[in-house]
């Protein structure tokens, strides 16, 4: 009885959101005082970093791109998303690009000739995307594969089954649980990969002995 | 960093804050937004920012590398060791439901598949907060035999 009301609730929820479709979802002050700008500063801030040779700037400025790529996450209600993009691309990385930094040059060498075929990928790649989106659904539409796929039961019967407001949460760690155990393998790889590189060559590591090294010295 | 007392002052006043703002994260995703890959991220920022303005001598004596380095897998193992208690219960690997008990209502023990995101959460922010301060002190380390 109650997940037939809820059903409705949610029906009737969907049908206002779908007679509704013929006005644009967000109003025209959002579009032009957030996300115009916003999406704006974000392409001006990729074609500077594209164009730069100092790269403790680019570093820099990556991290402001990370953060204007998570409040861009918050205007499309993604506060998940966002949350992660702001401490891992803003964070994190901007902290680990720096720290590499300081191991290697503080400028890129200016490339000898002009790179044609890079040029010619990213060229044809970003024109393959463009052509991509003229087939997206609008912004917001209701029946938007997105919203239907996979089966909005999700939202329906998550709180019944896992008793969690958070139906982000739900999905992450109960019904893909399998994959999020992978994801958490994955960072381990990552932190292993890194000890085995970063570790052979420090001096108290060294000194305990590595075969091959003390080979190679002897 | 001595020569700059501000930043001293400042995350010394920010960093408790930052580590209690994760584990708000971790243990609220179930009901707002995050949950453990973003505490455990928050969390590693904490510790950077100690390693960054009071010098990576200092971190190391705070978070022993030799500890951090444990709990790298000892999060993964809390997550597939759920997965395993999960099917001597008598149900799937990571089926939370058979996790359900009927003891320690009162005491607010959480159960069924509460009790199973919770453990698994936890085993994804131990994880990832030891991988990020683990990655950092690799580089770090590297750096300062360079100088």
């Amino acid at each position: 009885m109650e997940t037939q009301r809820r059903r409705t609730k949610i029906l009737i929820k969907l049908n206002s959101v779908v007679t509704a479709v013929d006005q644009p979802v967000v109003s025209e002050v959002t579009q032009h005082v957030i996300i115009i700008p916003l999406l704006g500063l974000l392409s001006y801030t990729a074609l500077t970093v594209a164009r730069m040779r100092d790269l403790w700037a680019a570093v820099m400025l990556t991290g402001i791109y990370s953060f204007l790529g998570a409040s861009w996450m918050l205007v499309l209600d993604a506060p998940d998303v966002a949350f992660t993009e702001a401490a891992v691309g803003a964070g994190i990385s901007t902290v680990l690009m720096l720290a590499t930094l300081s191991l290697t040059s503080r400028t890129a060498k200016p490339p000898s000739r002009f790179p044609w075929l890079a040029f010619v990928v990213v060229t044809l790649t970003g024109g393959a995307l463009l052509y991509g989106t003229i087939d997206m659904p609008r912004y917001g539409q209701a029946d938007a594969p997105v919203h239907n796929y996979p089966h909005p039961s999700y939202l329906e019967k998550a709180e019944h089954d896992i008793h969690m407001p958070n139906v982000v949460t739900a999905v992450l760690a109960s019904y893909r649980g399998y994959d999020t155990l992978g994801e958490t393998l994955v960072i381990f790889t990552a932190a292993v990969a890194v000890m085995m590189l970063m570790r052979s060559h420090t001096p108290g590591h060294a000194a305990e002995g590595h075969p091959a090294e003390e080979r190679s010295s002897a | 960093m001595n020569a700059f007392p501000i930043l001293r002052v400042v995350a010394k006043l920010l960093i408790p804050y930052i580590m209690l703002f994760a584990l708000y994260v971790q243990f609220h995703g179930d009901y707002g937004p995050g949950g453990g890959f973003q505490a455990g991220v928050i969390f590693a920022a904490a510790v950077v920012l100690y390693a960054l303005v009071f010098g990576l001598k200092d971190a190391q004596r705070a978070f022993r590398p030799n500890v951090i380095e444990v709990l790298v897998p000892v999060g993964a193992l809390i997550y597939a060791g759920t997965g395993v208690i999960s099917i001597l219960c008598g149900g799937n690997f990571l089926d939370y439901q058979v996790l359900d008990h009927h003891v320690g209502h009162q005491l607010h023990i959480p159960h069924g598949q509460h009790l199973g995101i919770f453990l698994v959460e936890l085993g994804v922010g131990i994880t990832v907060a030891a991988v990020m301060i683990v990655i950092f002190f690799a580089f770090a380390e590297r750096g300062r035999k360079h100088e």
